[in-house]
């Protein structure tokens, strides 16, 4: 488990995510459900960060939305610090892929909406959201409105609005996608750089293996869909603290890199024949 | 093209269009009248048409007649729309039964209504409010029920997930996307606020713009007619201007169409 080793004997027990045999279906219209996961078992250990690879369309973001707590599981089960999840994981934060700051209202209100919501008066929050606005990186951007800042700089402050309310989970889905690569390099070493300071449980969904590698401390991979399973999980045995562009020139990252990628192209490759045959 | 050569071009066609009436409602062209000032009077007649109303005073009662008209139907039918779209965009099963309906009063022709109103509310300012509120009513419902609907998934999920309630939802969530609808649509609503006073007074009234070009209109006063429509036309831009402002104000979240991002 790495540097999480250390951690309180219970640690074991109760696991930060524990996903046990889901399984994700949705209803169709006339037949069998369509199958969109087969029983995943998964499991994140308080402190550690976890990525999900695999290819477009195989179910990641869906077994992200089970442990928000967004989705029920057809079958099998979910818990968070071993209490089942019922209604929404409100110990989770959870950054998404797509644009999902509020559009009317400015940096500053985006950031502060999260204490607001659980009560704490505007007068507290927003010097808190100030702080962290600072901590992104955009402490003289909080009067704008997201339309008015770069894709980079939304999801800056979006992290910043997930992470004010200090989740002890987080749940992030592709969340620098969008973005160019030099930005998601930024993006990422801000991230690590965030985390580092108190080692939230992360299940950070990707399709991008060489981010995957770089961030993580565990590298789990899904087969292609319809009704994909978890077909490896690799331990990443790079340092940290890491920055992301140096790490990428260890020789231990290329080897994980080959091993991983040769069982995850074969997937890929499948992923695609599926998407064209349909 | 720079403001100033664009602002001279825009007055230049006003004055050569004026000019083109002036002359041919004057002047005979080849012996012929082509504008005959019987049909459609003279820029000078005109002018001192609406001059004479504003120096003698009685148009300001008309133009006030008016203008409460239009915002009691602004008012009251925005009222009924947030609320009723609110509502329709809430209750997916309302919304159902009620479809038909809907779609059927929205679809009728609001003019044949006026006699009814008339009929109702009198020959007062309430049976054009009352036509005013049918116009305005269905273009604010189905902009909010659009903009209730229309809230993107993610960033419902994300209000979920920062913790938000059904109250806190409302507030900071359908509330400003429903909002934003409604004010892209505020010309148009206000405009019909307008038209359903005119149409109103025109049909039947004891005061207003409406009732002004129709009297002139009873006793083949073209002159009256045009200058009444003179009016009319100064009246809804003075209040097309004060919406853009209060857009202006209220939507400084959203992207402009050109926007000079710093």
């Amino acid at each position: 488990m790495g540097e999480g080793a250390a951690a309180s004997p219970q640690a074991h027990a109760a696991q930060a995510v524990a996903l046990n045999e889901v399984v994700v279906a949705f209803r169709v219209a006339r037949g069998q459900p369509f199958i969109a996961v087969e029983r995943a078992t998964l499991n994140v250990a308080d402190g550690e960060f976890v990525a999900i690879v695999g290819p477009t369309g195989c179910g990641k973001s869906t077994l992200l939305n089970i442990a928000a707590g967004l989705l029920t599981p057809y079958a099998g089960s979910a818990s968070v610090f071993g209490a089942p999840i019922t209604g929404l994981n409100r110990q989770a934060g959870y950054l998404f892929q797509a644009d999902a700051l509020f559009p009317w209202k400015t940096a500053l209100e985006n950031v502060a909406i999260g204490l607001e919501t659980a009560g704490t008066p505007a007068s507290e929050a927003r010097p808190r959201a100030q702080e962290w606005l600072k901590r992104v990186g955009l402490g003289a951007f909080g009067d704008r409105y997201p339309h008015m800042l770069s894709g980079g700089q939304r999801k800056r402050v979006g992290l910043a609005q997930v992470l004010i309310r200090d989740p002890k989970i987080l749940l992030m889905d592709e969340p620098f996608g969008p973005l160019d690569a030099q930005t998601r390099q930024i993006m990422g070493n801000l991230l690590l750089d965030l985390w580092s300071t108190d080692r939230k449980a992360v299940l950070f969904v990707t399709h991008d293996l060489e981010e995957a590698i770089a961030l993580s401390d565990r590298v789990v991979i899904m087969s292609a869909g319809p009704g994909s399973r978890i077909i490896g999980d690799w331990r990443v045995p790079l340092a940290r603290p890491r920055d992301i562009s140096e790490v990428k020139l260890d020789p231990v990252f290329h080897e994980l890199h080959r091993d991983i990628w040769h069982k995850l192209k074969a997937e890929v490759v499948k992923g695609y024949a599926q998407a064209e045959g349909a | 093209m720079s403001r100033v050569t664009l602002l001279t071009l825009q007055v230049l066609v006003g004055i050569a269009a004026i000019a083109a009436w002036y002359v041919f409602s004057t002047y005979p062209v080849f012996g012929k009248m082509l504008l005959p000032p019987f049909f459609f009077s003279t820029p000078v007649d005109v002018a001192s048409q609406v001059i004479a109303w504003f120096a003698s005073g009685v148009i300001w009662k008309h133009l006030w007649v008016t203008l409460q008209e239009s915002i009691y139907a602004f008012v009251l039918g925005s009222a009924g729309g947030i609320l009723v779209g609110f509502w329709f965009a809430r209750q997916p099963i309302t919304a159902a039964v009620f479809d038909p309906y809907v779609k059927m009063v929205n679809a009728l022709p609001r003019v044949v209504l006026a006699p009814i109103f008339t009929l109702w509310f009198g020959l007062g300012i309430w049976s054009k409010v009352a036509l005013g509120i049918t116009l305005v009513f269905f273009i604010v419902f189905f902009n909010v029920y659009q903009g209730v609907k229309e809230v993107s998934p993610t960033v419902l999920a994300n209000a979920r997930m920062l913790g938000m309630n059904e109250r806190q939802l409302m507030r900071h969530v359908y509330w400003p996307s429903a909002m934003s609808w409604m004010f892209s649509s505020l010309h148009t609503s206000v405009g019909f606020a307008v038209v359903g006073a005119v149409v109103g007074e025109y049909l039947g009234a004891a005061a207003g713009l409406g009732y002004l070009i129709q009297q002139a209109e009873g006793v083949f006063d073209v002159a009256g007619v045009f200058a009444g429509m003179l009016v009319l036309a100064a009246f809804v831009i003075v209040i097309d201007f004060l919406v853009t402002l209060v857009e202006r104000r209220l939507l400084v979240w959203r992207p402009a169409p050109a926007d000079n991002r710093p």
